[in-house]
């Protein structure tokens, strides 16, 4: 073990973070250099947490440097937790407080429409993450953190998954590629994390292993409750085993395509047509189809053009997918307008619906829609477009008593 | 020292007496009656001028000289060059040189090109500043400290204060981008084009002596003229007045950060929510990137309900010019142009109007344009759970921002002020501001990106909101949500040795910055 630990991020342009570097001494106590541009408002409590932190790990002659711009507690203490661990080994974890309002488990079929990526190791995107609603958020352990950065970046979305409010997003981590990716779930499945993504999949067999992993840390620390999987194929090889992968465990609600790595896989390049991935996004959709679980198309990497993103959004619901990721939290609009049902869509849901409804007040066994009769399926999913239509704010609730009325 | 402190009627302790004159501490608003005359300078007679009309000076510094320039005068400067302004310091440079000490600077607002005056500060050739002291002035004035006590104002304010006398402008140097050699000028034209010059209404008609720089110097008449030159004692041409890029952006920009982004569409939701939006409605929007963005969010709602407003009003940029071009609004009534398409559109529409602090901001006047808006967008440092709010200092306890037309705008029908909820760990909404520089009656909604505060008074806009989507929340649960977040701030700590005063838009004094401990 070396015996200086420096951790984070600091210099222009960073924001809600700190640099630390803390270093064992012989003697002579604790010292704590503090530099923050808080340091009127929030000084006192920065020494005091790190005080805390050094007790906590029974350091007792240390030099340790806070270069603050401004960071969450949360995020400190990730910080100094991380950079004590790379000099001093202990089995203990310092955990900043579980919110209660993150006590919260998702839905098997929730509407994974829109899923912004968050990089593990940039605290500053998540503090307002939440707050622009997409379905879900996902810090990324994976290919937004350097790989210098990986270990540090753990101890913040761990802490990040306790402390940081999403409001209600379902809180996702994508990890690294298995097995290195094994050793990420020691950071997440003990805080409370509703789904783990599995990147560069390319077998049911990583799947079991990861749920081998969250199965022996459940037990060892008494956990229950529900962690879902959405594993993402980014190969010629993942592609061809779509349904394996989809079909590999209980828990894999959704399974996603990446398509940089497929097509760079192939040896082409991606295009905003898309004609190269066609193929693989036909798959994966049939795949999870076939597997009753949901598909999730790739993320669209041009954050200034929304209108080439509409465009790709349209096509992928065009293909059968049910969602999409994002890099910006711009695109999330964009992503749940034109996953929406259109009008065309929300009519046709409603007359099903209705249908239905009076058939069942009437205690008929078949819905029938003028001539036509209307398959359990149907329903189904035209009661899932009213849902959605509702959730997303362009049918009212009560859709039925004012279409009565008028 | 403390018994020449009082506590006014919003509760701060002010001095009675600033730079050796008395103070009325602030009584409320409107609550303050003026009473006398207004100033007036000195009688002249057109016999000390040339009849040619020719008051051309070879140079910026013979002019300071015949107007007079000596110890203890008060100098006055405009801010329409922003930060490439030219010519400020070098009045100062020259006065140093002369051994000039004592000089108040009046300037309607500084910048980070003025933090060179911080030596002139120090040496003693300026001894206090009476206008707005921002970044390395206000951060050298909440530190060490100036000569005297600086007087901060809003641009209402300043009017307001040389109309009445309260300040005496002894030497305005008004740098115009056009004039003529009679002294007529304009910042529609030339190579520093600013657009308006509104700022130095006030000195032309009220100082003792005027000069102006230009380094476009046209044949008379300089016309259409936004100066009059028969204020104008003597015209200076010098080769560089600003730095045109500085002066004014080639384009302005909305914001790309999508949590200002979601402020702006909030906004501009709750204004149309609240009926606030309808046919010939009026609004004002800050430069921000925040506030362009309400702009476009304005101009959407418009044109989907196929209505227009009467009015906006600047500063404008090139957004505004848009809606005035395609005619989502009648007119802009302009302070101040940001960009060359705001100076385009100034120099070219009739109904872009180039107005000034005294249409739309003297309180001392037989009303004014800020208080007929039916909205307007400002920002804020800090908030308190009664809404009084803080735009010069920040929670740290730095002076760092002048009030620009922020104490004039909150008069509107409705105020809005959106602000993070927190900035770098720092929280918005506080128990009490550092400084208060507006009363929280005239504070209407807050917006925040994790809820909406509307100000227990408007019981007609929390009825109006009341089936919104929108959320509304009060400001109390607003502050505590930030402090469950970021932690409770600390205060900053400071000696009880004022800095400078806060004037209120009559002229009282409504807040001391005090010295940092």
């Amino acid at each position: 073990m070396t015996t200086i630990g420096i951790v984070g991020n600091k210099g222009k342009g960073v924001k809600s973070d700190c640099f630390i570097t803390f270093e064992i001494t012989e003697k002579g106590g604790i010292e704590i250099i503090l530099e923050s541009k808080v340091k009127v408002m929030y000084g006192d409590s920065i020494i005091k947490l790190a005080n805390e932190i050094l007790k906590f790990f029974n350091i007792e002659n240390a030099k340790l440097s806070i270069e603050d711009s401004g960071a969450l507690p949360f995020v400190i203490a990730a910080r100094i937790e991380a950079a004590i661990k790379l000099v001093v080994k202990s089995e203990k974890e310092f955990l900043t407080l579980l919110l209660e309002q993150n006590n919260y488990q998702t839905a098997r079929d929730k509407f994974r429409f829109s899923r912004l990526y968050l990089p593990g190791n940039t605290p500053n995107l998540m503090i307002n993450a939440g707050i622009h609603k997409p379905d879900g958020i996902i810090l990324d352990l994976e290919d937004a953190v350097a790989f210098d950065k990986k270990y540090e970046a753990r101890f913040v979305v761990r802490n990040a998954l306790r402390s940081v409010d999403f409001y209600r997003a379902e809180r996702m981590v994508r990890i690294n590629q298995v097995p290195e990716g094994l050793n990420d779930l020691d950071f997440i499945v003990p805080h409370n994390v509703n789904l783990i993504l599995v990147p560069k999949c390319e077998s049911a067999e990583q799947i079991h292993k990861v749920n081998a992993k969250i199965e022996e840390i459940k037990k060892k620390r008494n956990i229950s409750g529900d962690i879902w999987l959405m594993p993402i194929v980014e190969s010629s090889l993942g592609v061809i085993k779509a349904y394996e992968i989809a079909t590999s465990a209980n828990n894999v609600v959704a399974m996603a395509i990446g398509l940089e790595d497929y097509t760079a896989d192939l040896g082409t390049k991606r295009t905003n047509e898309a004609t190269e991935s066609f193929y693989a996004r036909c798959q994966v959709v049939n795949a999870c189809r076939a597997a009753g679980i949901q598909p999730i198309d790739s993320v669209f990497s041009d954050i200034a053009d929304l209108e080439g993103l509409k465009q790709n959004v349209i096509k992928s619901k065009g293909l059968g997918f049910d969602g999409m990721g994002c890099i910006h939290p711009r695109q999330i609009k964009v992503i749940l307008e034109n996953f929406a049902p259109d009008k065309n869509e929300i009519e046709k849901a409603k007359k099903i619906v209705n249908a239905f409804f009076e058939a069942t007040e009437k205690g008929l066994s078949v819905v029938s829609l003028g001539t036509k009769m209307i398959d359990p399926p149907v329903v189904k999913r035209a009661q899932r477009t009213i849902d959605i239509s509702i959730k997303m704010g362009i049918l009212n609730s009560n859709w039925r008593e004012e279409q009565n009325a008028g | 020292m403390q018994d020449k402190f009082v506590k006014n009627a919003i509760g701060r302790l002010v001095p009675t007496e600033v730079n050796g004159r008395l103070q009325i501490p602030y009584m409320g608003v409107g609550k303050y009656h003026p009473e006398g005359n207004k100033y007036a300078p000195p009688i002249v007679s057109c016999s000390d001028f040339p009849a040619d009309g020719n008051k051309l000076v070879a140079t910026l510094k013979d002019a300071l000289i015949k107007a007079g320039l000596r110890d203890g005068m008060a100098i006055s400067t405009h801010h329409h060059f922003r930060n490439g302004d030219l010519v400020g310091n070098q009045i100062f440079e020259i006065a140093a040189e002369l051994g000039i000490k004592n000089l108040t600077w009046v300037p309607s607002a500084s910048f980070e090109c003025h933090a060179p005056l911080v030596k002139y500060l120090e040496d003693g050739t300026i001894h206090h500043i009476e206008g707005s002291m921002n970044g390395s002035l206000g951060r050298f004035t909440s530190t060490k400290g100036m000569k005297g006590l600086g007087i901060l104002r809003s641009h209402g304010g300043r009017y307001q204060s040389i109309q009445d006398g309260e300040v005496v402008i002894d030497i305005a140097v008004i740098a115009a981008p056009t004039a003529d050699f009679f002294g007529n000028a304009t910042g529609d034209r030339g190579p520093a084009a600013c657009g308006l010059l509104g700022f130095a209404l006030a000195d032309s008609q009220y100082a003792n002596k005027v000069i102006v720089v230009t380094d476009n110097l046209v044949p008379f008449p300089c016309f259409p003229w936004q100066i009059q030159g028969n204020y104008v004692d003597y015209v200076v041409k010098v080769d560089k007045v600003g730095i045109p890029e500085k002066i004014v952006s080639g384009t302005t920009e909305v914001t790309k950060s999508p949590d200002r982004l979601l402020l702006a569409e909030w906004t501009a939701q709750f204004c149309n929510e609240a009926g606030i939006i309808k046919d010939g409605f009026s609004f004002q929007a800050g430069a921000g990137g925040t506030a362009l963005s309400i702009g476009i969010y304005f101009a959407d709602i418009l044109r989907d309900k196929g209505m227009k407003a009467r009015f906006a009003r600047g500063g404008s940029n090139k957004y505004l010019v848009q809606m005035l071009e395609e005619g989502l609004t009648d007119f802009i009534l302009d302070g101040q142009t940001f960009d060359l398409e705001g100076v385009r559109s100034m120099r070219e529409n009739w109904n872009h109007v180039n107005t000034s602090p005294f249409t739309s901001y003297n309180y001392h006047g037989k009303g004014n344009f800020a208080s007929m808006l039916d909205v307007v967008i400002l920002g804020a440092t800090e908030v308190d759970t009664s809404f009084n709010a803080n735009v010069v200092t920040h929670s740290d306890g730095m002076l760092l921002h002048g009030i620009g037309g922020w104490q004039n705008c909150i008069f509107s029908k409705c105020t809005i002020l959106p602000v993070p909820l927190f900035r770098d760990r720092i929280p918005i909404i506080k128990d009490d501001v550092t400084t208060i520089c507006g009363p929280g009656e005239l504070i209407d909604v807050i917006v925040t990106e994790r809820g909406i505060a509307i100000n227990p008074l408007r019981t007609d806009l929390i009825e109006a909101m009341k089936n919104s989507k929108l959320p509304v929340k009060t400001i109390q649960q607003l502050k505590k949500e930030a402090e469950d977040i970021c932690g409770v701030p600390d205060k900053a700590k400071f000696t009880d040795e004022p800095v400078a005063v806060v004037k209120w838009v009559d002229g009282t004094v409504i807040d001391t910055v005090w010295k940092l401990a």
